[in-house]
């Protein structure tokens, strides 16, 4: 035993430090922080039929900022927490160039719209039933909140409830650039 | 000219839901194997296939309208890479830096085999050279001994 060489007793706390830098660094990181790929990329384009009946297609809107907001209607509290700062913004920036739709995704018709009664939402609301425009803007979950410029790409994605503060940032940045 | 393109566009028109009417039923097989490779955006570590949740059952109604339209498995895993990055997928493509995944544990696994071999050969080669060593009788019992053990021995047997 006593012929081991004198580095051996430092191989076992030595073998350690590659997996505590392995845990300091994933540790250090947020699981819910996931990238979009799509930030810079072309919206994908979807033509949806809203609850108060006309279609909205995101390539007519093409010229002017859109906000698109995924929710649910079970999306407690995060959805009703954002749902009030969504009108504020949809009030403040409507007449300045800015469309704000939202999309209901894994909700029934019912409590969709009593959801959009309870809040008062006056911007365009509606379903995607198969959730087809869900994954083609890559969601997580509800809610999230994209951002998209006059050209129709994709700029920003904010996940969880948006505030005053998130929407006024965002939509500021893209209604000053003239496309 | 413009007739032609006329027709051309009809057709296109009239043909574009014939085909996907027409098109072959889905291999379920196919949409399971497709499901299983991708992981469920609101799980933890659960696949597309594994998940009761409505979005995995949404994905998985993704999967079949692509693979019914005409795509192959390749393209519809394309896209939905498309759409979440290569997050998106169970297994890391063999790929740049993320052959390192591949790799790493089947190189631990060949060297652990090399360090067991070396002790082994080590354990065996010390009890044959201690053996060698050692006088063929035991150690510390002199003849005299030996022969009193052996004759209380042979008293105990009768």
């Amino acid at each position: 035993m006593s012929a081991r060489p004198r580095w051996f007793r430092w191989a076992i706390p030595l073998a350690a430090v590659p997996v505590l830098l392995l845990l300091a660094y994933g540790f250090r990181t947020n699981p819910r922080d996931i990238p979009s790929p799509l930030i810079g990329r072309p919206a994908a384009p979807f033509a949806l039929e809203t609850f108060d009946g006309p279609r909205i297609a995101l390539e007519e809107l093409r010229g002017r900022v859109v906000v698109v907001n995924f929710w649910a209607s079970w999306c407690y509290p995060a959805c009703y927490e954002e749902a009030p700062a969504l009108e504020r913004g949809w009030q403040t920036y409507k007449d300045r160039g800015l469309v704000m739709v939202g999309i209901n995704v894994q909700d029934k018709d019912e409590p969709a719209r009593r959801f959009l009664a309870q809040f008062g939402h006056t911007f365009p609301n509606a379903r995607d039933p198969a959730g087809r425009v869900s994954v083609d803007f890559g969601v997580y979950g509800v809610p999230e909140t994209f951002f998209i410029d006059r050209a129709g790409r994709v700029r920003y994605k904010h996940v969880g409830a948006v505030t005053d503060a998130v929407l006024k940032r965002h939509v500021d940045t893209l209604l000053a650039e003239r496309g | 000219m413009r007739r032609a393109a006329l027709v051309l566009l009809s057709c296109l028109a009239l043909g574009w839901p014939l085909a996907a009417l027409g098109a072959a039923p889905v291999d379920e097989d196919q949409v399971r194997d497709i499901a299983a490779q991708l992981r469920c955006v609101v799980c933890q570590s659960l696949s597309v296939a594994d998940s009761p949740s409505e979005t995995a059952n949404q994905m998985r109604g993704i999967i079949r309208e692509r693979l019914a339209a005409g795509d192959t498995p390749e393209q519809v895993k394309a896209y939905f890479v498309d759409k979440y990055g290569l997050w998106i997928l169970l297994a890391p493509p063999r790929q740049g830096f993320n052959w390192l995944v591949w790799v790493v544990p089947f190189a631990g696994l060949g060297l652990g085999l090399v360090v067991v071999a070396f002790v082994i050969r080590r354990w065996t080669r010390r009890s044959q050279m201690a053996r060698r060593l050692a006088p063929s009788a035991e150690p510390g019992i002199d003849e005299a001994t030996r022969q009193r053990i052996n004759r209380e021995l042979a008293e105990l047997d009768t």
